[in-house]
């Protein structure tokens, strides 16, 4: 501790003592403006009703909801939400691959013009919204699951074109140049050596994107695009606070469920 | 030309080969010499002195820059598709790494060796003929082997991985072999086995082995003769009855007589 | 040649057992899958008119849209900015309760641990949903939200990070009797702070990506006037909603970026 301490007091420059001063300065002036810049509107009135209505409600569950055979409860909505999750994913994990190739660096590259354009367009749509993207979507096949799936179809080959065309950029060539060197063409080369070396990658990071779009297909049904989340936005609008209960706890079942699952395949794949 | 072709016939020979990198590293300079039919040739020379850019010039996985490599008497430079897959074809290569898919059996990788005489489909379709298969088991056997035949290659031992390499390579019906350090990352014990391993093939199957090594011992114990590179250029070239200790250090000096 | 005869595979190799089953069992997925979320390509085609119409719109951007939403864009950023701060603020104690290396109570751990993968489950835009309900229409639904969001992400950063650390002048320092909090202030600290910082800003740049839409549910900042846009059919205003979201996103990610790095 002796010696910590007397570092900390070593002889420093005026600069060096004094520059954390400009960073607290920084960290200081936007805090204010952040703090300054927000309405904030208070609590309601009701704010206390509410709550204590709600925490009667989250308490005791409308279990009822559960299933109750109309294919508009819980469970089939679950079941529903995880199709919305799962063909959205595949279907995305499909087109990605082409965009994995466009996106991936190669070494014979010249200024990487067309790998840079390809991670450009994936950035774009990275950060472009699922749920503007659901809204679209409703617009053109109308609202329901199948705006839903195109949805996340489309968004998740944002991430998974990244995450596919990073693990085309890091193989390993080995296979490849084995083939290669025995006298094998390109396609028996992709077929023989690409593919096997690549794929556990391709297919983990696939797992990982549907723990992921379950959690959106939850939620795009705000929006109307399909799932659980239509039942829940319209029992939060109606201040159901039993039904918000139950659709919560079927919600974090089901997402803990899938993780769980999820993980267990990942972690076989590797 | 004609005067080398019916002297000692050589399988293959370097014809004032230059090899410059894009980024302007000189890989080669100026090789000549002529390697004839089931002789077995050690490479040996410093990290970076240009081994593996000479072994890959002679199944063009690299491209020269200037002069010509001749196999069979016929230059390569010019092959461009099926012609420059059936040379490779006729050439095994093993590699440090293995360079197996790790995740398919043994018996696959073995068989993949075969992709220059299939045709695209039935590669695809892992449609190998019986007695294809048959084949594959026999080269695994002359590996010693065939216990594995069926084992995810990734399971396997370093030594043991090479040696399915080396079965991959017999499955091309190799008139040469190409081998680059492939010993580098195995144990002493593993090691004899490979090297053994090739030797046998030079020996029975007359092929013609192309060894690089690191180590001058491994190279005076396999060798039938020994070419030293330094920075590129050809420094040494001795049968290896005329091998002395003296000849090989001089490949591994870094200043040539200055 | 006489050689052994080639043995047989275990038929489960033989016929690809494993591989067949897995594809059966994703293709029959896929088809309950489509039957359940009624998706149907040809539907899509047959409206794709509509949606190329959409899409003209949106390549005409209104920029005259972009004075109204500047000072709605300030608000995201505000808001992401204190959502995060107050749940990473929350995340330290419960980071360090949770780390497997400073707290021996494996029961309490776990509960933690446990409690944390639970509010991580709970989408962003659900919060929103429930806060809205709570405090009306405005930030303070948004700022809770990211705060809760931010707090279960960071938590499992933060105790992640804390588990690498080196144990070796934390021991030292409880030989000579330090406290337990002179311990975590001198010892544990130090080794974190900057991984601390550099997770925070990751956190901060995934809110400001969430904090764009919360507001379609009525939690604030740019997302309202996204929601309006939409809902009047103004798609050239979303066009530039969009546009903008998207620079303001990636203004932030860069100087984070770039701060993470200085920092690591
Ligand atoms: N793709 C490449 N681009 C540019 N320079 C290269 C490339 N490959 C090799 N070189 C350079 O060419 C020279 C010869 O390399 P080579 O790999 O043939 O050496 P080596 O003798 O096989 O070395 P080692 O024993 O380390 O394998 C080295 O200086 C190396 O840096
Ligand atoms: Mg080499």
């Amino acid at each position: 501790m002796q010696t910590t301490l007397s570092k900390e007091f070593a002889p420093r420059s005026l600069w060096q003592r004094w520059c954390w001063l400009i960073w607290v300065a920084i960290i200081i002036a936007i805090y204010a403006w952040a703090i300054g810049g927000l309405q904030f509107s208070g609590l309601q009135s009701s704010a206390k009703t509410v709550s204590d209505s709600i925490v009667k409600g989250l308490l005791h569950p409308d279990w009822a909801y559960v299933y109750n055979g109309s294919g508009e409860d819980l469970s089939s909505l679950t079941i529903q939400t995880l199709a919305i999750a799962f063909l959205g994913t595949i279907v995305s994990a499909v087109i990605s691959v082409p965009f994995a190739f466009w996106a991936a660096r190669t070494a014979h590259e010249r200024f990487y013009l067309r790998s840079g354009s390809g991670k450009v367009i994936l950035t774009l749509i990275r950060t472009f919204p699922e749920i503007v993207l659901a809204i679209m979507f409703i617009k053109a096949v109308g609202p329901g699951s199948y705006a839903g799936v195109l949805a996340i179809s489309i968004h998740s080959i944002g991430m998974l074109g990244k995450l596919f065309s990073e693990s085309l950029e890091n193989m390993d060539r080995g296979a490849e140049e084995a083939i290669t060197s025995a006298g094998g063409n390109a396609p028996q080369v992709f077929v023989l050596a690409t593919i096997p070396t690549i794929m556990p990658e391709f297919i983990s990071y696939t797992l990982y994107r549907f723990e992921i779009a379950v959690r959106s297909a939850s939620i795009l049904g705000m929006v109307g695009a399909g799932g659980i989340g239509t039942p829940m936005i319209f029992a939060i609008q109606t201040r159901n606070w039993p039904r918000v209960g139950i659709i919560l706890l079927g919600i974090i079942v089901m997402v803990l469920l899938i993780d769980t699952l999820s993980e267990q395949l990942r972690k076989r794949l590797i | 030309m004609q005067a080398t072709a019916t002297q000692t016939n050589p399988i293959i020979s370097f014809k004032h080969v230059n090899k410059i990198y894009d980024n302007g590293t000189v890989g080669l300079k100026d090789i000549n010499f002529d390697i004839p039919r089931g002789q077995f040739l050690v490479v040996v020379g410093l990290s970076g002195a240009g081994k593996s850019t000479l072994l890959r010039t002679i199944n063009r996985m690299h491209e020269i820059t200037s002069g010509e490599v001749l196999v069979d008497n016929e230059s390569v430079s010019d092959y461009k598709g099926k012609a420059l897959r059936h040379l490779r074809r006729q050439i095994g290569m093993i590699f440090q790494n293995f360079n197996l898919v790790k995740r398919a059996t043994v018996e696959k990788n073995v068989l993949s060796g075969l992709v220059g005489y299939y045709p695209t489909w039935r590669c695809v379709l892992g449609l190998f003929t019986p007695h294809d298969r048959k084949r594959a088991f026999q080269a695994l056997d002359r590996v010693s082997l065939t216990k594995k035949l069926f084992s995810r290659a990734d399971e396997l031992s370093g030594g043991q991985q090479q040696r399915v390499a080396i079965a991959r390579a017999l499955m091309q019906d190799p008139k040469i072999m190409l081998a680059d350090e492939p010993i580098a990352s195995l144990d002493p014990r593993t090691t004899k086995a490979v090297m053994d391993t090739l030797k046998r093939l030079n020996r029975e199957d007359g092929i013609t082995v192309i060894v690089n090594l690191h180590s001058v011992e491994l190279a005076r114990e396999y060798a039938d003769r020994i070419v030293g590179l330094r920075s590129g250029e050809l420094v040494y070239d001795e049968p290896i009855d005329q091998v002395t200790e003296a000849g090989l250090n001089q490949i591994y000096q870094t200043k040539p007589e200055a | 040649m006489s050689t052994p005869e080639i043995p047989q595979r275990p038929w489960r190799q033989r016929y690809h057992v494993s591989a067949i089953a897995w594809t059966v069992t994703i293709v029959v997925l896929l088809i309950l899958s489509s039957m359940a979320t009624g998706a149907n390509f040809g539907m899509f085609l047959a409206n794709i008119n509509q949606f190329t119409v959409l899409l003209v719109q949106m390549s005409h951007p209104a920029w005259a849209y972009l004075s109204v939403i500047i000072q709605p864009l300030y608000e995201t950023i505000q808001m992401a900015i204190l959502g995060t701060t107050i749940g990473a603020a929350f995340a330290i104690p419960f980071s360090l309760l949770a780390a497997s290396n400073l707290v021996g109570n494996q029961v309490l751990r776990n509960l933690i641990r446990l409690f944390l993968d639970l509010v991580r489950t709970l989408p962003d835009l659900l919060l929103a949903a429930i806060f809205v309900a709570v405090f009306g229409i405005g930030s303070t639904a948004g700022v809770i939200t990211l705060a809760i969001f931010s707090f279960g992400m960071v938590s499992k950063l933060f105790y992640e990070v804390i588990e690498t650390i080196d144990m070796g002048p934390l021991e030292a320092m409880k030989s000579v009797g330090a406290s337990k909090v002179t311990i975590i202030w001198y010892a544990v600290l130090p080794q974190i702070l900057n991984q601390f910082v550099s997770y925070f800003l990751y956190t901060l740049e995934i809110n400001v990506r969430a904090s764009t839409v919360l507001g379609y549910l009525g939690a604030g900042g740019i997302g309202v006037y996204l929601q309006r846009s939409l809902d009047q059919f103004n798609y050239s205003a979303t066009a530039v909603i969009i546009l903008a979201t998207l620079v303001v996103v990636m203004v932030i990610d860069g100087v984070s970026n770039h701060l993470r790095r200085v920092l690591l």
